[in-house]
């Protein structure tokens, strides 16, 4: 902890300046705020007004009347191109496709993380430093080759499709956080619970897990983020119907046909904000967490 | 045998991911670079033709611009979003009673996906009924702010919206690192009366050379990688005049089915990585070797 105030110098003359800089900080950081507020604000007041209202109200202003008609627009009637079921079905695409691709990616990340960290045989180091260098390549190299592979696979346009090709892509962080986790769990753990006759399986269960839960929601959020924000998967390998909520959500926006809704779009924009916006503010600290640890080396 | 099977376990375990990575990363990498050196069109081809692909790649105007814009995509977005990163972390760090309030704040647009910070962003920027007519119906009849329309400086509001997405994350990142300098060397400097700006520019600021190093990595990457922002924003128009590499290869692999120039504009954003990645990776895993 550092404990650097403004500095001070004594002195009742001082206390004026003292004064004003601490007025001044409060102003900046609170321009800031509203910099970084405005944009959630006007979408929210948007999605609220009438389209009349839109076109001679102000951006900023707070809706004269509040309808909650662009909503339910957005949730179940808004055109995604042909169709115009709104939102909901695209959520509910991408709430099984984020449920079990989270899922089966935490798991294999926690038992690479396991292998590597505590397990350690020759070649084990490099095939972590594969795995890592994974995380940084930009997915277009992948694209072409992926797009032929899920057809050869037959799941091509699914949603099983679509899990895996996030389950593979999401291996590599996975197993980074699990094994940067596992790493500072000293290893004579795992030697006196083999002296104990305990296997491979037994000491993961019994020792590790129990005391995984931080990082497991960890990965979890992360994963989730992810892969419910993802848009360059989700549009190069779904079809219509089966398309994650970000691509429906762009479809919407982008849909040249009839009258340009816009308190629809700002609707359906926090609608697909919601989930990771309320994982934000529910488990923000371990969000933060996920980011500083995959960013620095992610 | 069943001795044989305990040693061998966590190999086993941990084969199937490293397959699944060798094959739909190494392999799919080498494939796409496999690809780049021949005449593919709508269908792939496997006989290798010399850099025809890269030569038409360089020589397309439209490619011209996707790296330009991605040269001053990245360049603006990575040193606005530091700046304003450091100054915020900075003036948080003067013990603010609302400091997690105001953290919230401004680390909130990460959580966002990319698509709804362009869709927000597009709607606040119509020049029709954004920003430009809030300030017009305010007043100031001649205010224009078209940006997102005028080829010239859409490039620009999608650096907007980037900077708003990322510099709060930027922002935590800094705050962390100032939060680890050694207090005692702080107090000692304040004891000198050194004022706090100097302490900051002389002493704080150098020791977290690690820290700026982790968040141009973070920022580079996701200047190269966006492709989202882009789609939602301006849809890489007018025109093409917003095409990053990214929008180029998957318009080229998706649109025009011209899969030869996907894999050759893939491989270059695969080599744009590897200039800025590799040498940060290799540090990182020598140091932690020794």
């Amino acid at each position: 902890m550092t404990d650097i105030a403004l500095n001070t110098t004594h002195g009742p003359s001082r206390n004026w300046g003292k004064l004003a800089l601490r007025w001044l900080l409060f102003t900046l950081l609170g321009i800031f705020a509203l910099f970084y507020l405005m944009p959630l604000f006007v979408m929210v007041t948007t999605s609220l007004k009438s389209l009349e209202e839109i076109r001679t109200g102000s951006l900023v202003a707070f809706p004269r009347e509040v309808t909650f008609e662009a909503w339910r627009t957005a949730w179940s009637g808004a055109c995604t191109g042909i169709q115009c079921e709104g939102l909901r079905p695209y959520f509910w695409n991408s709430v099984i496709l984020a449920i079990p691709a989270v899922a089966i990616s935490t798991i294999l990340g926690a038992i690479n993380g396991y292998v590597i960290a505590q397990w350690k045989f020759k070649g084990a180091n490099l095939i972590f430093s594969l795995m890592l260098f994974g995380c940084f390549i930009p997915f277009q190299v992948v694209l072409l080759p992926m797009a032929r592979m899920l057809g050869i696979m037959g799941i091509a346009g699914t949603i099983p499709g679509l899990i895996f090709v996030h389950v593979i892509y999401g291996i590599g962080f996975t197993t980074l956080f699990f094994r940067n986790y596992y790493v500072s769990i000293p290893q004579e753990l795992v030697k006196a619970a083999k002296v104990d006759g305990a296997g491979f399986f037994r000491i993961f269960w019994s020792i590790f897990l129990p005391l995984s839960l931080p990082i497991i929601v960890v990965t979890v959020i992360w994963q989730f983020t992810q892969i419910w924000n993802d848009f360059l998967f989700g549009v190069s390998f779904s079809q219509a119907g089966t398309q994650p909520i970000t691509v429906a959500l762009n479809n919407i926006v982008n849909s040249t046909t009839g009258v340009k809704e816009y308190n629809v779009d700002m609707a359906a924009a926090i609608i697909a904000a919601l989930p990771t916006l309320l994982v934000y503010v529910v488990a923000g600290k371990y969000f933060i967490r996920g980011l500083t640890a995959g960013s620095v080396k992610g | 045998m069943t001795e044989w099977l305990e040693r061998h376990i966590p190999k086993m375990v941990l084969a199937p991911s490293f397959i699944a990575i060798l094959v739909f990363v190494y392999g799919f990498i080498a494939w796409t670079a496999w690809v780049s050196l021949t005449r593919s069109r709508l269908l792939p081809k496997y006989e290798i033709d010399g850099l025809i692909q890269y030569e038409r790649l360089f020589a397309s105007p439209r490619f011209d611009t996707a790296m330009m814009n991605l040269f001053i995509f990245g360049t603006l977005f990575i040193i606005i979003s530091m700046v304003l990163g450091l100054l915020i972390a900075i003036l948080l760090d003067q013990k603010i009673r609302t400091e997690g309030v105001l953290r919230t704040i401004y680390l909130y647009p990460m959580a966002l996906s990319m698509i709804v910070t362009g869709t927000a962003w597009k709607w606040i920027m119509n020049p029709g009924l954004g920003i430009e007519k809030m300030v017009r119906d305010w007043g100031f009849e001649n205010f224009s702010f078209n940006w997102v329309v005028d080829p010239d400086m859409a490039i620009y509001a999608v650096v907007i919206a980037g900077v708003w997405q990322a510099s709060g994350f930027v922002m935590a990142l800094f705050l962390a690192g100032l939060r680890s300098v050694d207090g005692e060397i702080i107090k000692a400097a304040q004891v000198d009366g050194i004022p706090s700006w100097r302490i900051y520019s002389a002493i704080i600021i150098p020791s977290m050379a690690p820290i700026f190093l982790s968040a141009f990595i973070v920022l580079a990457h996701l200047a190269i990688k966006s492709f989202d922002l882009v789609i939602a924003l301006t849809g890489g128009g007018p025109g093409y005049a917003t095409d990053l590499p990214a929008t180029y290869m998957y318009a080229m692999a998706f649109s025009r089915g011209d899969i030869g120039q996907a894999a050759s504009s893939a491989m270059v954003m695969m080599a744009v990585v590897f200039a800025i990645i590799v040498p940060y990776l290799y540090s990182e895993l020598r140091t932690k070797h020794d």
